[in-house]
Order: C-alpha cells, then structure tokens, then sequence
C-alpha cells in the first residue's frame, strides 16, 4: 500500500473519524504533519532557563547526534512569545506519542530536557516516576490543528535519510562507472 | 525479597504438569463467589509451597479475575477506579489497540470470553490428561455446588507427544526465552509483580487496596487457534525441498522449529543448539545481524524481542506461560478442521506498557522497522494483503500475500492476586 509521494493537505478532525482517545488510540493513518503543538504558561521569571536550553541541546545534539532518534521526530520548534510569558513546542514526528511517552520521558531525563518542562504551570511534580502524568500535561495543553499540509506525506525520516543515502550511493557507483 | 509466601506460583515456577484445564467462571452474587474462592483457597499454591511439594502433590490451582470479577465479588468502586484503564475496559475492548480485527475481533470469540459477565479464571493442573480430567470433574463438582458460580467455557490444554520436546502445533519449540528473575542478567521484580522496585526506580502506583494488589501480577490470557493445514500447505507452496521448507518455516519464526536461533545457526539447523538453554538464547542483533540477513527483521522472535537494537526493552519483557490444546494433525493428512493451537498468558506489570505495546508497535503495525506492509507472519493479523520480506543476497525474496496462520479465538485482561490478597477477596473485600 504505497502512497503516490503526492502532497496532502487535510483540514482536521476529518469528517466521521473520531479522534484519539487514551493510549495508542486506534491504528488509523496519522495526520499529514504528525504530532503536537504544546502551549503553556512560563512560571514567572523562568523563561531565561527556558531560553538558556536551547544552547543545551545544541550541544546535546552536536556531541550526540542520535539523542533523540527514539522519538522519530522530522522537526521541532522552540518558541517563547507574548513576552516570554507563554512557551509553545512544536514537535513533527512519526510515532503515535502514547506509544513512546515512556522512551521519551527516559529520555528527557537523560538529556536534562525536563528541565524546560518544569518551568512551565501545571507541569506534574512526580513527573519522574508517572509518566502517565507526563502524558496527561501534553494532552491538555495541546493545541490541535484545524489544517495540516505534507509535502511528502507518510514517509518517515528513517525512510528519507535511507532513500537520501541509496541516491547517493547509487550516485557514486555510477560516477565509478565513467 | 520476594514473598514467595505470598506470591501465586504461575509466574514464578512451573508444577509437572503436562496437562491442565481452564476454567472460566462467572458469579451470580458476590456470596457465590467468595464461597467458591474460599473453597478452594486451599489448593492454590503460593511461589514456595509448590516449589517445595512432591512431584505427585497434583493439587495446585491457579485463580485470576477480571476487573469484572472483582466487581463482582464485591471491591468497592473506589478501589476499583485504582485499577488501570486498560484492565479495567478488558481485552475486548481494546481490540483496535491490539490490531484484533477481521476474523480475530472480539464479535468472533469463542467461549464467552469477550462478555462482561467473565469474571475469573481457575486453571487445574496435572500430570497427564486423565489425571487432568479427575481434578476438574472434582473442581467441577465442587462449583455446581456452590450456587450462583456458573462455568462460561471451559478449555483442555495438554502438551503435544514426543513430551521431551515442547512444541506447538506447527512444530516449533516453545518456552524457549523468558526474562531471567535471577543471575547476573536479571530484571527487577517489578515489571512483573506488583510491590517490588522496577526498572524505572520504584515500581508502579498499586492500585487500593494495597491488600488487594501487593504482590499480583497482570495477566494478558490469548487463545490463538493454529491452521496447520495452511501453514504446511504455505511452506509446500514456497519452498522446492524438505530443506527450504524448514529454513522457511525458521526464516517466518527467526528460530528453526528444532528452536536453534537463526542468528547462531543461519543456514543449517542445529537441533542440539535448539535443545541448549545454555546456548539457544544468548545472542543479539546490532552486531551480529543488524540487516536480518540470518533473522528477518519482520520474523517474530525478532519482533518479540528485539533484544539490542530496542531502546528501553528492559521494560518491555514478559513471563509467558501456557500450552497446546487440540489434537495434533498427523504429518501428511490434510486439514480435519478440528479447533487446535495454543493459549498462552502473558504477565507483567503494566499490560499497557509491556503486553500492548508489543501488541501495537511490534506485532501489527505494518511500518514497524520500515517494512513495508508486513504484520508478525505468525501472530499478526492476515487477511492476506500483507507481506514478508526475507534478506538474501544478491536480491532479497518477498513473498506477497500471507494467509493467516493464526486466528484469536478469544482474549481476556487478569489479575492474578497474592495469596493475602486471595483471602481478603473471600471475606468480602473490606479493609
């Protein structure tokens, strides 16, 4: 069943589908730019923590490129706006979050990016041991898209970095052949 | 550290049984039940009683219950709301979850097992089917005795000849590969009984009250019908000799049915390799095969167990128990139609975490691994549309359309109470 590499765009919820309830919901296709829009108040005076993470993981990424393959993001985005009292997450990626919230609870703690959590109202203080509470702070500040646009729908970024590296090889051994 | 006191046996021990009966049960009024639980308190083994009884102590009962069941008994609703959600909605309810469609949704269960009215489970053990037959006639007995306890269905299991060999319908060996309690490569106690540290740190919430839940355990129970007509037929179809045929049926599995792993053995099988609990589990995939050229990547003990190429698999381990029910089909005979297979029960701490995640992610989810469009040729859901790919050089083999060679014929959500936990239940469940 592969898709046509076509893009999509899809205004959402779709008609008759009903939306994901609980853990791993049902195994319906995933929406076009897959994965959550977290918005939530900064405690106050904690937004320079907030910024301050962003060197972090940079760092993070650069001394350890796969710290959060995991998560099987395509993008994230970071943004403090509205005076840096309000703190938005954008996260695109091709898991069902349910699924993972375990791995990446795991693996925040281990690269430190509850940090940022934390600094935000309402964030659960037994984070560390309930990472069904975890999932229930992403749940309710979650802001859901009404339309959603995929220029290469349903392809993983496993699936782009493979095709990206056969190109190249394939490239390169017809380059051996001049 | 563990209260093995405490403790049911059927995780942790094995009595000598060859044979066993499940029965499913149902109770009338909560009197009926606690009768029926007190009555038979006596024959339920705790970790440490069996361990140590004779061989011929052919007593021992084995009881589990519903979140319906404990309902029925009488928990009160605040305790029961301490219960997690997916207990609490039972098996069939969570059939999308666990990819239970087509032909293995819970409309087609057999033995009222998708019904709310299920509400416990008694398994009798014994040594050979007639001895298995005298206990649960006295069990049998026993229960129309106490009325308002009604029998659902009930289900024979007994293993399949030659004994010395475990092996299910298709021939494969079995009760290969459990997580280790104990030894150098040991999970803590806590993913799989409640009370006791985890490998998270401290273990998860007990539901209330704490008398109820210390030392019990979840139980994912799944009757799994065998085609073995289809699956003989299946490997006749795509495989030219006797030899292909096996290294089919290994490539499907990721072991030989000898239960020699492909990754020690990936192109003769090594039947005494298979029969070596010593050797027939210790490997991985990163080095040895990280592109499924011995085990395909889709074959299911590797979808099972992914061993070192999963992040976090000390959270994802099960104890698994059960066996054969059915009358073998005889080599060469076509398919009779008689109901065989295997019922298994899966316990663990978490059933949402550690049962139906592999359930989701790893048994139905056609991306799992980047495959394209393949399910666990053994247990996933077959309608035919999917496929198995299977590494070779120079060009790998895909085999289109895998017929189903498995269908659920029924499932339930258990809890398996400590012993204390037991008699708290039979006198009514007030703290």
């Amino acid at each position: 069943m592969m898709n046509d590499l076509k893009p999509i765009a899809a205004a959402l919820p779709r008609a008759g589908e009903k939306l994901v309830k609980g853990r791993y919901g049902s195994m319906m296709p995933v929406t076009p730019a897959n994965g959550f829009t977290l918005i939530a108040k900064v405690k106050p005076g904690c937004a320079p923590t907030i910024r301050a993470y962003g060197q972090k993981i940079e760092d993070t990424i650069r001394d350890s490129p796969d710290a959060l393959a995991v998560l099987k993001l395509h993008y994230l985005r970071w943004v403090l706006f509205d005076n840096d009292t309000r703190f938005m997450y954008i996260g695109i990626f091709d898991t069902d979050f349910d699924k993972y919230v375990e791995d990446a609870v795991m693996l925040f703690k281990a690269t430190g990016i509850t940090t940022i959590f934390e600094q935000l109202e309402g964030f659960p203080a037994d984070w560390r041991d309930n990472p069904a509470a975890f999932a229930a702070f992403c749940r309710e500040h979650q802001a859901p898209s009404f339309m959603e646009y995929a220029q290469y729908p349903d392809i993983s970024a496993t699936e782009v970095v493979k095709a990206v590296t056969m190109k190249r090889a394939l490239s390169e051994a017809l380059d051996q052949l001049q | 550290m563990l209260e093995l006191d405490d403790i049911q046996h059927f995780l942790l021990t094995r009595p000598h049984a060859l044979a066993a009966r499940y029965e499913f049960l149902s109770f009338g009024t909560p009197e009926a039940g606690r009768a029926w639980l007190a009555g038979i308190l006596d024959t339920v083994g705790s970790a440490r009683a069996v361990t140590e009884a004779a061989d011929s102590d052919t007593r021992w009962v084995t009881v589990a219950f519903t979140w319906n069941g404990l309902r029925a008994l009488g928990v009160d609703e605040t305790a029961l709301a301490t219960f997690p959600d997916e207990f609490r909605e039972g098996m069939a309810a969570r059939a999308e979850v666990l990819g239970d469609v087509g032909n293995n949704h819970p409309d087609r269960w057999i033995g009222g097992l998708a019904g709310a009215d299920l509400h416990a489970i008694a398994i009798v053990f014994a040594h050979d089917a007639a001895a298995r037959d005298r206990s649960a006639a006295r069990h049998l007995a026993f229960v129309s005795e106490c009325k308002g306890v009604g029998v659902l269905s009930s289900l024979d299991l007994e293993a399949l000849p030659p004994i010395e060999f475990s092996h299910d319908h298709f021939g494969y060996r079995d009760k290969l590969s459990q997580p280790a309690l104990d030894g150098p490569a040991a999970l803590k106690p806590g993913e799989f009984i409640l009370g006791y540290p985890d490998e998270d740190g401290n273990g998860p919430h007990l539901p209330q009250p704490e008398v109820l839940s210390r030392n019990g355990s979840y139980l994912a129970y799944r009757r799994l019908a065998e085609h073995v007509g289809a699956f003989r037929d299946f490997l006749a179809q795509h495989g030219r000799t006797p030899d292909e045929q096996e290294l089919l049926a290994a490539k499907l599995m990721g072991r030989w049915r000898s239960g020699a792993p492909l990754v020690l053995a990936p192109e003769k099988d090594d039947p005494e390799l298979g029969a070596d609990p010593a050797r027939n589990d210790a490997f991985g995939y990163k080095d040895a095969d990280p592109r499924g050229y011995a085990c395909p990547m889709g074959a299911h003990v590797r979808r099972m167990n992914p061993r070192d190429t999963a992040v976090n698999m000390s959270r994802r381990r099960m104890i698994r128990r059960g066996t054969t029910y059915g009358a073998p089909l005889p080599a060469g005979a076509p398919d009779d139609g008689v109901d065989r297979g295997i019922a298994s029960f899966f316990g663990c701490a978490s059933l949402v975490r550690q049962f139906e995640f592999a359930q989701n992610v790893w048994v139905n989810d056609p991306k799992f691994h980047e495959l394209e469009n393949e399910r666990d040729p053994i247990i996933g859901a077959h309608d035919g549309t999917f496929d198995m790919t299977i590494p070779k050089r120079p060009v790998r083999r895909k085999i289109k359309g895998l017929p189903a060679f498995t269908t659920v014929k029924g499932g339930a959500y258990f809890f398996l109470p400590g012993i204390r936990a037991l008699r708290f239940l039979a006198g009514g469940a007030r703290t």
